[in-house]
C-alpha cells in the first residue's frame, strides 16, 4: 500500500506498465480500430447491416454455446490438472521432466493433425474401436465420439491440461506445507485439510490457469471446426465465416467487439476473484521421493498423463511410419525430395529453422514484456484486477480480425511492417506474452512482501532487490510462462496465415500444405512433419526447462 | 552457481542470435529494386514448377514473390480490404463462385492477354478485368474397396443418395466455409431447381449426411480411404488421379473413383487479375501471359489438380484417365450466383445445420 502512495514508486510503476501497454496499443488496438472502422464503414452510416445480430437468435445462441462450452472445458481441465499438479509439485521421480515435456506437446499440435490422431485412436475404424469390436464381438464401433460435444470437450482438456497443471504446480511447489501439517495435527482428515486449507491457498494459481483455459476454449477455432463439426460453432468460427466466406464485415466486426468485451469482463472477474485469494506463505519446498503408498498416487498420475497425451501422439507417429504395405520410413525420406520441383515446396530443414527462429524471437519479445506487465500490475493498489485482465485481451481477439487489421494498418511508414518478418514475431508475441504475465502474476501474489521489505530495509536498491530477491523466486514461473510462449509460437496458425510469407513457412504451415492435396503420400508426409513438430517442440521444452537461475531454478 | 549463470547467459545469447538471424533475412529482401519485384497474391493451393518461375524471372529480369493468404475466401477478403494499398500486383485464384464479389469491389484493372485467342469463349469474362486460368470439377468421389466390401454400386443420380442404404455414408463440406461445399450447393440448386433443392437437402439430412467445415477434414478424417466412416466424399474429379500419382507405395490404378451424374458436377473456373493500385502492372500483365502460356498451363493438373483453359496445353495421362469428366455440368450463370449466393447459403444453413 505504502508503495503505491509513494510518488517515485508510482513513476516506476507507470514506466513498468508503459512497455506492455505501448506494445498492445501499437500492435493490437491500432490494427483493431483500423479493421473495425473499415468494416463498419461498409455498412454506411446506418446500422441496417447489423440488424440480423439482434433479430436472428442464431448469434445469441452461439454466444451462449461458446460461453458454456468454455466454462465446462475449464472446470474439467482444472479438475484433471489438480491431482497432476499435486504429484508434480510434491514428488521427484525418474523421468519427471520428460513426462512434463511430453504432456505439454499437444499444445502446439495443429488441430487437423490432432483430429487425425483422434481418428486413428477413437475413430470408427480406430485402434480402440477395432480392438473392442474384436474382443467383444460387436458389429458396430462401440465408441462413437466424432462430431459430438464430448470430443470437443475432451480435446480442450487434451490441449490445455498441461498448461493448468504447470501453472498450479509451480505455485504449489512453494506452498508452505506447515499449514497442512498444522491442520493435520489438529485432527483434520486429508480431505478436510485439502478442502479447507490447501484449496483456498491454491486459489490464485487455479484462477490464473482457469482464466487462460477459459479464454482458449472461448476462442477455440480449429478444435471446434475439425472435431465438432458445423453444429458446434463458437463465436470465433462465426467471425471467420462471416469475414472470409459471407463477406459480412459489419456483422463480423460487431461480433469481434462482443467477443473482446465479453472476454474482458470474464477475465476481470477471474483476476478480481484472484485478488481476494489468501496470500500464501510461500517458501522453497524440496520435492521428495515418494514413499510407500505415495508411489501408487505418483504412478497413477504418471500413467494417466502418459495415456491421455502420449496415446494420441503415438497414434500419430505410428501413422507417419505406416504405409499400405506395412512399416516404412518412406514418408520421412521423401519429405526432402521436391520431386515435382514445386515452387511452393517447403523443405523440412527450412520449416524447422523458421519455426525455431520465430519462437526464439517470440521469447525475446514476450518474456520481458510479460514479466514487466505482471510486475507492474502487482504494484498497483487499486484496479489491479482490471489491469491484469487488460493484458489478457490479446487472447480474446479473433485471429482473422487481428490479421486483417495488421494488413490494413501496418502498411505505411513509420509502421510499414508488411513483408518484414518482425511482424510475425509481433503477432506470435501478442498471443504469447499473456501466458508469461499470467504465470508470473500468480507467483507474485504468493510472494511474501516481507522478503522485499527486509531487503529494502537493509539498504538494497529496488533494482538490486528485484534481481537478488524477487527474480530468483519468480524464476520457476517465468520458465513456465516461457515454455508456453515457445509453444504458442511453434503452433500459431491464426493471424500468421494472413501475414506470413512463403519464405517464412513454419512446420505447421508445411503440415497444412501437405494436407491440402489428395494422395496417401501427402497424408503420410503430413503425419511425418507433425511428428517432427512434436519432437522439435519437446526438445525445445527440455532445453527451456534446463535453464536455471542460480541454484533456485529446480524447485 | 557459476556454471548455471554461464548456461543462462549462453541461452540468452543464443536466443538473441536467432532473433537477429530473423531480422537479417528481411533486411536483404526489402532492399530489392521495386521495379523488378513482382508480388503474386494467391491461395494455399497454388503451386507451379520452380524452374518455370525461374525462367520467367530470368526472361524479365524480375523476382517473383508468392503470398499465399489462406483459403480462397480469406484471400479475397484480404485483397478487397487492402485495395487502396495492395500487398501485391496480381491475384491468382478467384473462382466463379466468388467472382462477382471481386468485381463488385472494383479491385482489378483491365488486362487483355493476346493468348486469350486460345481460350474457349465459354471461359472468358466480359471486360477482361480478370483472365481465366483453369477449371476443375467438383463432384463426389467414392472409395472403390469400401463400396465393394459393402456390396454397393456407386449411385447413378443425386436422388439415389436419399436411399436408406446410403444412410450416414456421404460427407460434404459446409458451403459457408468451403469452396467445394459452396460449389456443390450451387450444383444442387441447378440440378433440382431453386424451389426443390432444399427438399433434397432435408432428405439428406434425414439420411444422416455428414457436413465438415473444410475439405481437409472431409477427405482426411471422414473419408473411409483414410480411416473414416464415409465411403462417399465431396471432392474434385482430379482427386483419384492424385491418389494414383502420389501413392505410397506406388500403384497403377486409383483407389477411388468419380461419381459424375449428368448435371451434378460443378465446373469451377479460376481467374487471375491485375490489381488496380499495383506497383508493377506491366510486369503483372506479363505474368498473366506466362500463366496462360501452353508450357505453364500444362503443369496445372499435376501441380494444382485443375485443367488448363488454354486449348493448346497438353495434359498428363493420369488426369485424362482418372480425372477427366465427360458429362453435362451444372448450369448456373454467374449473375444468378452473384444475386442469390448469400441467400442460398443462409437457407441451406437453416435447413441442414439448425
Amino acid at each position: 500500500m505504502n508503495r503505491a502512495l509513494n510518488p517515485s514508486g508510482r513513476t516506476a510503476t507507470a514506466l513498468l506498465l508503459a512497455a506492455p501497454t505501448l506494445f498492445l496499443a501499437l500492435f493490437l488496438f491500432y490494427p483493431l480500430q483500423g479493421i473495425l472502422r473499415e468494416s463498419f464503414e461498409r455498412s454506411g452510416s446506418n446500422l441496417e447491416g447489423l440488424r440480423p445480430l439482434i433479430e436472428n437468435r442464431y448469434y445469441l445462441e452461439r454466444l451462449w454455446f461458446t460461453t458454456w462450452q468454455a466454462g465446462v472445458s475449464t472446470v474439467l481441465t482444472v479438475a484433471v490438472a489438480l491431482p497432476c499438479a499435486f504429484v508434480l509439485s510434491r514428488f521427484t521421480f525418474p523421468g519427471k521432466s520428460l513426462l512434463i515435456a511430453i504432456a505439454t506437446v499437444p499444445f502446439v499440435l495443429p488441430t487437423i493433425v490432432v483430429a487425425a490422431a483422434f481418428t486413428a485412436l477413437l475413430g470408427p475404424n480406430g485402434l480402440i474401436n477395432d480392438s473392442l469390436e474384436s474382443i467383444l464381438h460387436l458389429d458396430e464401433p462401440p465408441i462413437q465420439l466424432m462430431n459430438t460435444i464430448w470430443i470437443v470437450l475432451a480435446a480442450h482438456v487434451f490441449y490445455n491440461f498441461a498448461l493448468a497443471t504447470r501453472v498450479i504446480a509451480s505455485y504449489w511447489a512453494n506452498l508452505d506445507s506447515r499449514f497442512g501439517d498444522a491442520a493435520a495435527t489438529l485432527g483434520a482428515s486429508p480431505l478436510q485439510t485439502f478442502m479447507t486449507v490447501t484449496l483456498p491457498l491454491l486459489r490464485s494459481p487455479i484462477l490464473a490457469a482457469a482464466s487462460i483455459v477459459f479464454l482458449f476454449s472461448f476462442t477455440s477455432f480449429g478444435v471446434v471446426l475439425v472435431l465438432g463439426g458445423p453444429s458446434f460453432d463458437t463465436l470465433e468460427v462465426v467471425i471467420y465465416r462471416e469475414t472470409a466466406f459471407l463477406f459480412n464485415l459489419p456483422v463480423a466486426a460487431a461480433l469481434a467487439v462482443v467477443q473482446i468485451l465479453f472476454t474482458f469482463v470474464v477475465t476481470t472477474s477471474y483476476t478480481w476473484a484472484q485478488s481476494k485469494s489468501a496470500p500464501g506463505g510461500l517458501t522453497a519446498q524440496a520435492a521428495r521421493r515418494p514413499q510407500g503408498r505415495a508411489w501408487i498416487l505418483v504412478a497413477g498420475v504418471a500413467v494417466f498423463m502418459l495415456a491421455a497425451t502420449l496415446a494420441p501422439m503415438a497414434a500419430l507417429a505410428e501413422r507417419s511410419v505406416h504405409g499400405a504395405d506395412g512399416y516404412t520410413l518412406e514418408f520421412y525420406r521423401s519429405l526432402n525430395d521436391n520431386v515435382r520441383g514445386q515452387v511452393t515446396f517447403i523443405a523440412p530443414a527450412t520449416a524447422i529453422w523458421n519455426s525455431l527462429k520465430f519462437a526464439a524471437g517470440t521469447l525475446v519479445v514476450s518474456v520481458p514484456l510479460g514479466v514487466v506487465a505482471a510486475y507492474g500490475a502487482s504494484r498497483i493498489a487499486r484496479g489491479r484486477a482490471a489491469v491484469e485482465a487488460f493484458f489478457l485481451i490479446p487472447l480474446g481477439v479473433s485471429a482473422i480480425t487481428l490479421g486483417l487489421g495488421m494488413l490494413v494498418t501496418l502498411d505505411a511508414r513509420p509502421l510499414n511492417l508488411r513483408g518484414e518478418s518482425i511482424i510475425l514475431v509481433i503477432a506470435h508475441s501478442l498471443v504469447a506474452f499473456p501466458f508469461v504475465a499470467r504465470a508470473v502474476a500468480a507467483r507474485l501474489r504468493g510472494l511474501d512482501p516481507r522478503l522485499r521489505q527486509a531487503a529494502l530495509t537493509l539498504g538494497a536498491h529496488p533494482v538490486r532487490v528485484f534481481f537478488e530477491v524477487e527474480l530468483p523466486l519468480l524464476w520457476r514461473s517465468i520458465i513456465v510462462g516461457s515454455v508456453f510462449a515457445f509453444a504458442v509460437s511453434m503452433g500459431e496458425f491464426g493471424a500468421t496465415l494472413l501475414i506470413s510469407r512463403a519464405e517464412w513457412a513454419t512446420i505447421p504451415v508445411a503440415v497444412f500444405r501437405l494436407l491440402g492435396q489428395p494422395g496417401s503420400l501427402h497424408f503420410g508426409q503430413a503425419m511425418a512433419m507433425s511428428t517432427i513438430l512434436m519432437l522439435v517442440t519437446s526438445a525445445g521444452f527440455l532445453v527451456l526447462e534446463r535453464m536455471r537461475f542460480r541454484d533456485l531454478g529446480t524447485f | 552457481m557459476k556454471k548455471s549463470t554461464f548456461l543462462l547467459l549462453l541461452a540468452m545469447g543464443l536466443l538473441g542470435l536467432l532473433a537477429t538471424a530473423c531480422g537479417d533475412d528481411n533486411g536483404s529482401s526489402t532492399n530489392e529494386d521495386a521495379n523488378s519485384d513482382l508480388v503474386l497474391i494467391t491461395h494455399d493451393s497454388f503451386s507451379l514448377p520452380e524452374e518455370l518461375i525461374e525462367q520467367f524471372e530470368a526472361d524479365n529480369g524480375a523476382t517473383v514473390t508468392i503470398l499465399a493468404k489462406g483459403d480462397g475466401g480469406t484471400m479475397l477478403t484480404s485483397v478487397i480490404l487492402t485495395k487502396d494499398n495492395p500487398e501485391g500486383d496480381l491475384v491468382f485464384g478467384v473462382d466463379n463462385t466468388f467472382l462477382s464479389r471481386a468485381l463488385d469491389n472494383d479491385i482489378f484493372q483491365r488486362y487483355e492477354s493476346a493468348l486469350l485467342d486460345d481460350v474457349p469463349e465459354e471461359f472468358r469474362v466480359k471486360g477482361n478485368l480478370v483472365t481465366p486460368m483453369d477449371f476443375g470439377f467438383v463432384n463426389f468421389n467414392y472409395d472403390i474397396a469400401a463400396l465393394g466390401a459393402a456390396n454397393l454400386d456407386p449411385p447413378q443420380k443425386l436422388e439415389d443418395l436419399t436411399d436408406p442404404k446410403w444412410k450416414g455414408l456421404v460427407v460434404v463440406q459446409n458451403p459457408a466455409s468451403s469452396t467445394p461445399g459452396l460449389a456443390f450447393l450451387l450444383t444442387t440448386v441447378a440440378y433440382f431447381g431453386e424451389d426443390n433443392y432444399l427438399d433434397w437437402w432435408k432428405a439428406m439430412r434425414d439420411n444422416d449426411i455428414q457436413v465438415t467445415d473444410g475439405w481437409e477434414t472431409a477427405y482426411y478424417t471422414n473419408f473411409s480411404l483414410y480411416g473414416g466412416s464415409q465411403p462417399i466424399v465431396l471432392s474434385y474429379s482430379t482427386s483419384p488421379a492424385f491418389e494414383q500419382l502420389y501413392a505410397e507405395p506406388p500403384r497403377d490404378d486409383a483407389p477411388s473413383g468419380n461419381i459424375t451424374p449428368d448435371g451434378a458436377v460443378f465446373r469451377q473456373i479460376e481467374y487471375a487479375g491485375v490489381l488496380k493500385n499495383a506497383d508493377n502492372p506491366n510486369l503483372a500483365g506479363k505474368f498473366i501471359d506466362f500463366l496462360l502460356s501452353p508450357e505453364t498451363q500444362a503443369a496445372f493438373p499435376d501441380f494444382m489438380g485443375v485443367f488448363p483453359v488454354n486449348s493448346k496445353a497438353t495434359v498428363t495421362e493420369a488426369f485424362t484417365k482418372f480425372g477427366s469428366v465427360n458429362v453435362d455440368v451444372a448450369e448456373i450463370s454467374d449473375d444468378e450466383i452473384a444475386k442469390h449466393r448469400d441467400e442460398w447459403i443462409s437457407d441451406w444453413t437453416n435447413a441442414v445445420l439448425r
